[in-house]
């Protein structure tokens, strides 16, 4: 290792004058998992953006023949070569209940296409088509590819899960939008002004914190009129989720004022006689963006599973809404979950996104201090 | 910004070297000789000021109960007579008045709210509307219940995560603490409702038994003996390692960064130095500095407990007030339900407070000079 | 006692003593072949710019490096040439009997008195835990002694202050009761790492009259790591300059001031401020600043911010170490060639 080396000095020079954010995105790439973990959370909002465009069935029809299915796979394969297709369903008699049961039915292999015709919807709002990913072509009534099986309804849970993720995700978006500024605005004044301000804020924070969270929502959700459209209620759990999420944000907003207000480089500023405005947003907001950043990315997960839960209760979003706390809360049931286990598989979409959002906060949390 | 930096603006002042004035504590001289009195001051007026913000946030718990109770457009009556509508019966408008007069429904909201706390002071929470029945006596050893199992997460949570939190520390990068940091991700991503329901269903699955519940059937109903008790022991284990679980990979976290912070400090040399084995110089020193911390995680933690513990009561069928309060929300049962919300808010800072006193005691910054 | 009779013998032996970092961007040499002796009574100074590597000297000495640094050459002999010389390398860090060493043969003084004490606990409780590692004394005992360490260390009503915690205590007696704690094991070596730099200036006059009057009393060996010529110069008997992990200069106190022979040494000197300097006259710099230790520049690792290098013979090769024991400095200047 020498000091002649003029990579190693120019490499020194572009680290002296690079920004803070940048600092942060060169340490933030060293942590593997967390940059995987951005990619995961990336592909998750891309999957929310075209839901409509990657389901397969309409994710609200019910089909009452279609009842509790379980996952159905793609054969790629069948004697012909290639041939992606899935089986059709066969109704059979049950013996002792006489019922018609529809079980899939190896002998009618349905082809599976890409870019086929199903139900209609707006393309990212904007463009009204019928275009999906796949589907399947020759089908009858009820029949189609199920990759996760149906609920007791006979909805497609794939589909659902899809559409699900839509709304489970930018309601954490919303709600973290909403308690960011909350956040930074109460806890930049409180920093910012210290004395009484500071006080008040700090013991309104502290009086939150100390309340078991969920059977006040719970309250509050339950107490949202029955007469509510399905926006409205949207509206109003992400008001009630974010309510309360913003204490931790403003916390850390209120932290880093108060140990930037006694750093050399503010006081320095001050001292040449910079605005307060200046300082604030020239000095210090720079410095500790990217602690804000990792702050909404550990508050985000903390507001679905808010959403989950409270829909897993029957007190957040209500049908026909979609999320996966409502998938949930068909899993519930015991009985019902021992005969269609498959009703659990939204659990996962919930772990992985909780997960990949609390790898990205960490990797976010250590890149924050380029320096340290 | 403070007025202490404007002595600085004059001139000779500005060469002083920033660092040295800002970062060094002002010199608290004076010795050991500490008027006692004056300690015993300190600490009453730290006590009298968490006593003071308790009250505080009961106050607010109340009203927020009491808002929650009167937000839905109708009340209870209405909702009863629907009840009733439904099931066939009818109600006319002179009894329905003569109901809205015998629960105070008439009176404006704050003569309702005064009437409601007055009663609660003297341990009067009404009559539930639903079970016709004082709300006491509906609850019954449920909020027990509920105190038992949020504690006993509370003291699993420690009991794991010290131990493992220490080891982390000090073998950090070591295969073992890889292990833990990726067991505590995943445990922070599963809600601990989601990790009921999978328990459940695997318990039901393949044991083929119900792992839910706090009592076997024999002590349900029966009355509390030791024999009770025990059965209750044996069943808090589940229910408390489920809710425990996220806030035990917080925890671990918490110790292992604040251990590593504190590993590093001088006074870990020192220790050394004087010849200290490394086990006794690491226990006696940085982990009872990362302790505090540590401990302090009570005043979060708690609220946080009690808050899960009523969703996993609702999925592990847990007798706590979870699914009563759930049930009081859907039927508008206002007594019933803001009795559960206001006497969880309350307990809840109960022990945020006793934690808080607890602090004083461990901390002999607080004890003897009043800071934190 | 055994102190006085080993007046002026060798107490401690360091002989190129290699110490590396093993970080992620590669490996940081942060001493390279540094050799001294530590003699009974005296005083000996190190002084440098921060990063040189004077702490982790005290460091290794005491075994007490943290990871990633790691000891990879040269030996540290207590006692040399007697018949219970120990290499304190060969020893496992954590045995007894390098336990014993630590705190017992050789104590340290910190820089921070503030952070080098735990909040927690009370000073008596940290020095008797000191004391009882050291002696089989009782707890009671043992609480007599830290008082009566208390005491001879200037701390007035040390029976009080035993029970203070280091918080409640001022600066200057805290560093004092950090030198308390350095003695309660009864060394005869004592590294004291910058013990005057966080105190006010009458403050470390204070401690260093304090740590003058314990070296006369014991017969103990000083060594005094310091980036202060003027500390340097009112307590040492001998100076080791260092520079980037090396020794660059080594001499008795006196001939350091009056003819230093290393331009580091030379510079260094030049940037103490001196009362005779005239009005508005610019305080000397060394140019440049100390390269970070993983980019150490090829040749005389001074070369870049020397003001007499000789080009091809600075820029080229490493000069010499000085033996050890000798006066003298690692420079070009020194070799005819």
């Amino acid at each position: 290792m020498t000091a002649a080396d003029p990579l190693a000095s120019a490499g020194q020079d572009r680290w002296a004058e690079a920004t803070q954010l940048r600092l942060t995105w060169w340490r933030f790439r060293r942590h593997r998992l967390a940059v995987i973990s951005l990619v995961i959370i990336a592909l998750f909002y891309l999957i929310a953006a075209f839901a409509d465009f990657l389901s397969i069935n309409d994710p609200h029809a019910t089909d009452a023949r279609r009842s509790f299915i379980p996952p159905q796979a793609i054969h790629f394969f069948d004697e012909n070569g290639f041939n992606p297709h899935v089986y059709g369903l066969r109704g059979v008699r049950d013996r002792q209940t006489f019922q018609l049961v529809y079980t899939p039915d190896p002998n009618r292999k349905l082809p599976v296409q890409l870019f086929t015709r199903g139900y209609t919807y707006n393309l990212l709002g904007l463009i009204e088509t019928d275009i999906h990913l796949i589907g399947v072509t020759g089908a009858q009534r009820g029949e189609g590819i199920f990759l996760l099986g149906t609920d007791q309804l006979g909805r497609d849970l794939f589909s659902r899960m899809i559409v699900a993720t839509r709304v489970s995700l930018f309601i954490g978006l919303a709600g973290v939008t909403l308690s960011l500024v909350l956040g930074v605005l109460l806890g930049g004044i409180s920093g910012l002004y210290g004395g009484w301000v500071d006080t008040v804020i700090q013991r309104v924070i502290e009086v939150l914190r100390s309340i078991p969270t969920i059977p006040l929502w719970m309250g509050l959700a339950a107490a949202l009129p029955n007469s509510w459209s399905t926006l409205q209620v949207y509206f109003a759990i992400t008001i009630i989720i974010s309510l309360i999420g913003w204490t931790d944000l403003a916390r850390v907003v209120r932290g880093r004022f108060l140990a930037l207000r006694e750093e050399d480089f503010v006081v320095a500023a001050e001292l040449a006689g910079a605005s307060q405005g200046r300082i604030i947003f020239r000095h210090m907001l720079p410095s500790f963006m990217s602690h804000v950043i990792a702050a909404v990315s550990l508050a985000l997960p903390a507001m679905i599973v808010s959403e989950t839960a409270l829909s897993f209760l029957g007190l957040g979003l209500r049908p026909p809404a979609v999320s996966w706390g409502i998938l949930l809360q068909d899993a519930q049931n015991i009985q019902v979950l021992s005969g269609a286990p498959w009703l659990l598989s939204a659990a996962v979409p919930v772990i992985l996104v909780i997960l990949a959002f609390n790898f990205l906060g960490d990797g976010l949390r250590d890149a924050a201090d380029p320096y340290g | 910004m403070p007025p202490m930096h404007d002595a600085l603006r004059s001139p000779p002042m500005r060469c002083l070297l920033l660092k040295d004035a800002f970062r060094h504590a002002p010199d608290r001289t004076g010795g050991a000789g500490r008027d006692t009195n004056a300690h015993a001051y300190l600490m009453l007026s730290y006590l009298l000021q968490r006593l003071g913000l308790a009250l505080v946030t009961c106050l607010f718990i109340s009203a927020l109960t009491f808002l929650i109770i009167r937000l839905p457009p109708g009340d209870f009556v209405d909702a009863y007579i629907a009840n009733l509508t439904a099931s066939g019966s009818s109600v006319s408008h002179e009894q329905a008045e003569a109901m809205r007069r015998e629960y105070g429904l008439d009176q404006p909201v704050l003569v309702q709210y005064a009437r409601w706390m007055g009663r609660v002071l003297q341990g009067d929470f009404g009559v539930s509307m639903v079970w016709r029945r004082p709300v006491t006596e509906v609850i019954g050893d449920r909020l027990w219940l509920t105190m038992v199992v949020s504690l006993a997460a509370l003291f699993l949570t420690w009991a794991i995560a010290l131990p493992i939190g220490i080891y982390s520390a000090v073998r950090q990068y070591s295969i073992g603490d890889y292990i833990f940091t990726t067991l505590g991700f995943i445990g922070l991503a599963i809600p601990n409702f989601l990790l009921a329901l999978i328990l459940m269903y695997l318990g039901f699955r393949y044991l083929g038994l119900n792992v839910g519940g706090l009592f076997s059937p024999d002590y349900v109903q029966a009355p509390w003996s030791w024999a009770r008790v025990w059965d209750l022991i044996k069943h808090l284990p589940l229910p408390a390692a489920v809710l425990a679980l996220a806030g035990t990979a917080q925890l671990i976290r918490i110790m292992r960064a604040n251990l590593l912070d504190e590993l590093r400090r001088p006074y870990v040399v020192t220790a050394r130095a004087k010849g200290l084995s490394e086990m006794r110089a690491i226990l006696k020193y940085p982990v009872r500095a990362a302790l505090n911390p540590f401990a302090s995680s009570v005043a979060y933690l708690f609220p946080y407990l009690v808050s899960g513990s009523i969703v996993v009561s609702l999925v592990l069928g847990l007798p706590t007030v979870g699914p009563l309060l759930l049930q009081a929300l859907v039927a508008q049962d206002m007594f019933l339900a803001g009795a559960i919300v206001l006497l969880l808010g309350v307990m809840t800072v109960i022990g945020t407070l006793i934690s808080d006193i607890l602090l004083i005691w461990i901390d002999p910054r607080i004890r003897l000079e009043g800071r934190a | 006692m055994r102190l006085t009779l080993m007046a002026d013998q060798i107490a401690l032996a360091v002989r190129d003593l290699a110490v590396h970092f093993e970080m992620e961007q590669g490996v940081v040499r942060a001493l390279e072949g540094v050799s001294f002796d530590l003699r009974a009574g005296r005083t000996l100074g190190i002084v440098g710019e921060s990063g040189c590597g004077k702490s982790v000297t005290a460091r290794s000495i005491l075994r007490i490096l943290d990871r990633p640094g790691r000891v990879v050459g040269g030996s540290i002999v207590l006692d040399p040439g007697s018949s219970g010389s120990t290499d304190v390398l060969a020893l496992d860090s954590n045995a007894e009997r390098m336990r014993a060493i630590r705190g017992g043969r050789i104590g340290l003084i910190f820089q921070e008195p503030m952070t080098a004490l735990s909040v927690h606990y009370t000073v008596g409780n940290q020095i008797i835990e000191a004391v009882r590692q050291h002696s089989d004394l009782s707890k009671q005992a043992a609480r007599d002694r830290a008082i009566e360490l208390l005491r001879e260390v200037g701390i007035p009503r040390p029976e009080l202050r035993v029970d203070a915690y280091p918080f409640q205590l001022s600066g200057g007696l805290r560093q004092r009761v950090g030198i308390a704690m350095a003695l309660a094991g009864d060394p005869d070596i004592l590294i004291a790492d910058e013990p005057t730099t966080a105190l006010d200036v009458t403050t470390q006059a204070q401690v260093l009259d304090l740590l003058r009057r314990l070296q006369a009393e014991k017969g103990i060996a000083l060594m005094l790591i310091t980036h202060d010529m003027g500390v340097i110069a009112e307590m040492c008997d001998d100076v080791a300059v260092m520079y980037l992990g090396r020794i660059v200069e080594y001499a008795p106190v006196e001939t350091l001031f009056a003819a230093p022979r290393h331009p580091y040494t030379r510079a260094l000197l030049r940037a103490v401020p001196t009362i005779l300097a005239k009005p508005r006259q610019r305080l000397a710099t060394i140019g440049g600043a100390v390269p970070h230790p993983g980019a150490r520049p090829v040749g005389c690792p001074f070369h870049p911010r020397c003001s007499e290098v000789i080009e091809g013979r600075c820029t080229a090769a490493v000069p010499p170490p000085i033996p050890p024991g000798q006066a003298g400095a690692s420079c070009f200047l020194e070799v005819p060639g």
